[in-house]
């Protein structure tokens, strides 16, 4: 080599080095809490935090603050951090840095949220298992992978189950994909909350109380959610038992829900396979509690159903007078459900396909209680061309991240 | 022997006997402003480590309203280096100069029996702030840097048996931060005497008595208070606000628990919870005016359960005090 193909080489050397500055090696066994953590503390930018395979036993919670850190186990059945023994901490992990990649481990049994990210720009989450081993309890931590107030989210090939609030929630953010994962045997599957520019697809969402929820609420520091793509999602046979704590939320989603739109703005949801949700496939509504919030909207507006796969409807609703509406419909509730509510006649709540049928409670203000329904046929608008798509999801530098 | 010899031996006396007359020996300015120093006596920070005694520069001090952990003793001090001062900043927290340090050590058990836990130090680098803590020693002759925290068995004042944690060096940053820059909680001058305040400025280590200070009642008073409510609220500000508040680490619940705050759903009042999970205890809101017992605020104050109790790192054990004023605040509201 001459020198100058050194001096050269050198150079590129010099560019790159950034990328992975130094590898930092942790391994299973004796003293994992304390070692885990210093690495956490200890990295620098670009370095990477390298988990071995085995299962980790924690004792409190882990965090990382340090900025472009990659933490990488050796595959989410391998590296199990242990939560089981939890004594302390809110959450698993806690990361509050930016541009950090976590990938290929699993966090089991955290006594609060699973991995939470909050503040945490640029984050990636890939092949990250949350689990509780013990299925669907209330005692259950709330989240299982919880990035909030970010900007640019990337979860893909990840897998939560039995979160007894969302098994994957991303709130108050902006430019989120989730793609590519499995939640199951939560509350919610997948929720998207007080968020804009988010695209939801190719994910497997089963047996949790609701399969996919975007959703808008008052009195948070970041509002106004919308801008949401929910396609190509297989969502199917959630019909477990609403096992959300009373007092949250989510504790006042219908068991058999597919996926649900609360309070949002443009969203679009698209080829996705919907089947056997037995309350309903579809569901849009406005807020429904009591607000005081000037800067809340608490309607959908458009909300766009277009082609999607789904079944005949609900058979099995839980839904006040459940076997009354079960009966007057013939036997099955059309899938697209509606409360009827929106903002004005020219802000339409929801657009649909034609050729699915639907049902409206026919409410007439927000937060009239259900008894007050006047349950009919759907009439709402078809829809038009998709908005501009461009710009929405995560930025493209996360997805070259894991490339 | 030569002369010079024999100079220099009684030179060499004359400057050792200065040295221990001149203690205490001064703070270790570069110890304060570079490096992880591995122990807390590299700081030279104490004329007498185990007993605590303040070298020349370190000043006492104390809260009006202190935050709870776990019952433990706390002793807390600040350092100016020598030619700077505090400044005043309005009611918020007293200005630091570069190279001072706020330092706070965590005791347990009385007299004799009192040992040292940790010690927690903030160091205000030309960077920013660094927050570190320190392991006492089994012998309680120096404490270690604990970069990964850990965790100490003893027994609280209460009587109650713990696993006592001391946090790692992120934990710190968990609490001590907003908009992502560390910041000391303690020193505000809403929360500080006036007459160490005024002693301060006396002595020229402050510029100024801050606007605001001296405003947050002195918790002592509390069982002879008129009125509960400035107990309450300075409580929240001081154990709960550094999170609950606009740029603070619990900033997306959107509950802000500030002293300056006076709207009430802000406060929790008939405020519904977005990502408490199971640590909404089945209850509806924050807090339910007039119904303690069917408030989330309070169910978590009251709770030991990691996922449940608030704060979530910092105590092992339930602040029966706290609660009870919190309680009572909430108590004494008007129903709706």
């Amino acid at each position: 080599m001459t020198r100058m193909n050194l001096i050269c080489a050198a150079a590129l050397a010099a560019l790159a080095a950034p990328l992975v500055a130094a590898e930092h090696r942790v391994d299973a066994g004796e003293g994992a809490q304390e070692r885990l953590q210093e690495a956490l503390i200890l990295a620098e930018p670009g370095d990477e935090i390298v988990l071995g395979a085995g299962r980790f036993a924690l004792t409190d919670g882990l965090s990382l603050a340090v900025d472009g850190v990659t933490v990488r186990g050796a595959g989410p059945q391998l590296t199990v951090l242990d939560f089981t023994a939890q004594q302390g901490s809110g959450e698993g992990l806690l990361v509050t840095s930016d541009n950090v990649t976590l990938r290929d481990f699993a966090l089991e049994n955290p006594k609060g949220d699973g991995i939470k990210s909050k503040g945490a720009d640029m984050i990636v989450y890939h092949r990250i298992r949350v689990t509780w081993t013990g299925g669907p309890k209330a005692e259950n931590g709330a989240y299982g992978i919880y990035p909030v107030e970010s900007t640019g989210v990337l979860v893909s090939h990840s897998e939560v189950s039995g979160a007894s609030d969302a098994g994957i929630y991303v709130g108050q953010s902006r430019l989120i994909t989730v793609r590519n994962s499995v939640a199951t045997d939560n509350v919610a599957g997948i929720e998207i909350e007080n968020s804009r520019d988010a695209v939801v697809t190719q994910n497997y969402v089963t047996r949790n109380t609701g399969g996919i929820l975007v959703f808008d609420l008052p009195d948070l520091p970041v509002m106004g959610g919308g801008n949401v793509l929910v396609t190509n999602n297989l969502v199917a046979g959630n019909n477990t038992p609403n096992f959300a704590p009373p007092g949250n939320i989510v504790a006042g989603v219908p068991r058999g829900t597919g996926i649900m739109v609360m309070a949002n703005e443009n969203v679009w949801i698209e080829g996705n396979v919907v089947q056997d949700n037995p309350t309903a496939p579809f569901m849009v509504i406005a807020y429904t509690q009591k607000f005081e919030d000037a800067r809340y909207n608490p309607f959908p507006r458009e909300v766009v159903i277009a082609d999607n796969v789904t079944d005949l409807g609900a058979t099995d609703p839980d839904l006040p007078g459940g076997a009354m509406l079960l009966a007057a419909f013939g036997g099955t509730l059309p899938p697209i459900l509606w409360d009827g509510l929106q903002q004005d006649p020219d802000t339409p709540a929801l657009r649909a396909a034609g050729d699915v049928p639907g049902w409206s409670l026919n409410l007439t203000r927000q937060g009239q209680s259900l008894g007050e329904a006047q349950p009919g046929p759907l009439a709402v608008p078809t829809f038009g061309q998709p908005w501009d798509m461009a710009g929405i999801g995560a930025p493209a530098e996360l997805e070259a991240r894991i490339r | 022997m030569r002369q010079g010899a024999v100079l220099g031996i009684a030179l060499a006396a004359l400057l050792a006997s200065m040295a221990t007359a001149r203690s205490p020996a001064p703070v270790n300015d570069a110890a304060v402003q570079e490096g992880m120093p591995r122990t807390l006596s590299e700081y030279g920070f104490f004329a007498d480590l185990r007993a605590q005694t303040a070298t020349y520069g370190v000043e006492e001090y104390s809260l009006n309203t202190p935050l709870w952990s776990d019952g433990a003793e706390k002793l807390r001090f600040v350092y100016v280096p020598k030619g700077t001062q505090l400044a005043a900043g309005g009611d918020g927290l007293l200005q630091f100069p570069v190279g001072s340090a706020i330092i706070k050590t965590f005791a347990f058990g009385e007299g004799p029996d009192r040992r040292l836990i940790e010690t927690r130090v903030l160091l205000h680098r030309a960077d920013g702030w660094l927050a570190l803590p320190y392991r006492w020693n089994a012998g309680q002759t120096d404490a270690a840097l604990a970069l990964a925290g850990g965790r100490v068995d003893l027994t609280t004042p209460a009587g109650e048996a713990i696993s006592y944690r001391i946090p790692n060096k992120n934990q710190c940053k968990d609490c001590h931060s907003k908009d992502g820059v560390v910041i000391p909680l303690g020193p505000k001058a809403r929360n500080l005497s006036r007459d160490w305040l005024e002693g301060m400025v006396a002595a020229g280590r402050l510029d100024a008595v801050p606007s605001g200070a001296d405003s947050l009642p002195r918790w002592t008073g509390r069982s002879s208070a008129a009125e509960i409510a400035p107990y309450a609220r300075a409580y929240l500000d001081v154990n709960c606000a550094h999170c609950h508040q606009p740029g603070g680490g619990a900033s997306n619940s959107g509950l802000d628990l500030r002293w300056e705050q006076h709207e009430p759903v802000a406060l929790g009042v008939m405020k519904r919870p977005v990502a408490a999970g199971r640590g909404a205890g089945g209850h509806l809101f924050d807090i339910l005016p007039g119904k303690p017992d069917q408030s989330i605020l309070v169910y978590r104050m009251e709770s030991k359960e990691p996922g449940v109790v608030m704060p979530e790192i910092g105590t092992s054990t339930i602040d029966r005090d706290g609660t009870a004023v919190v309680r009572q605040w909430i108590a004494e509201m008007e129903a709706q």
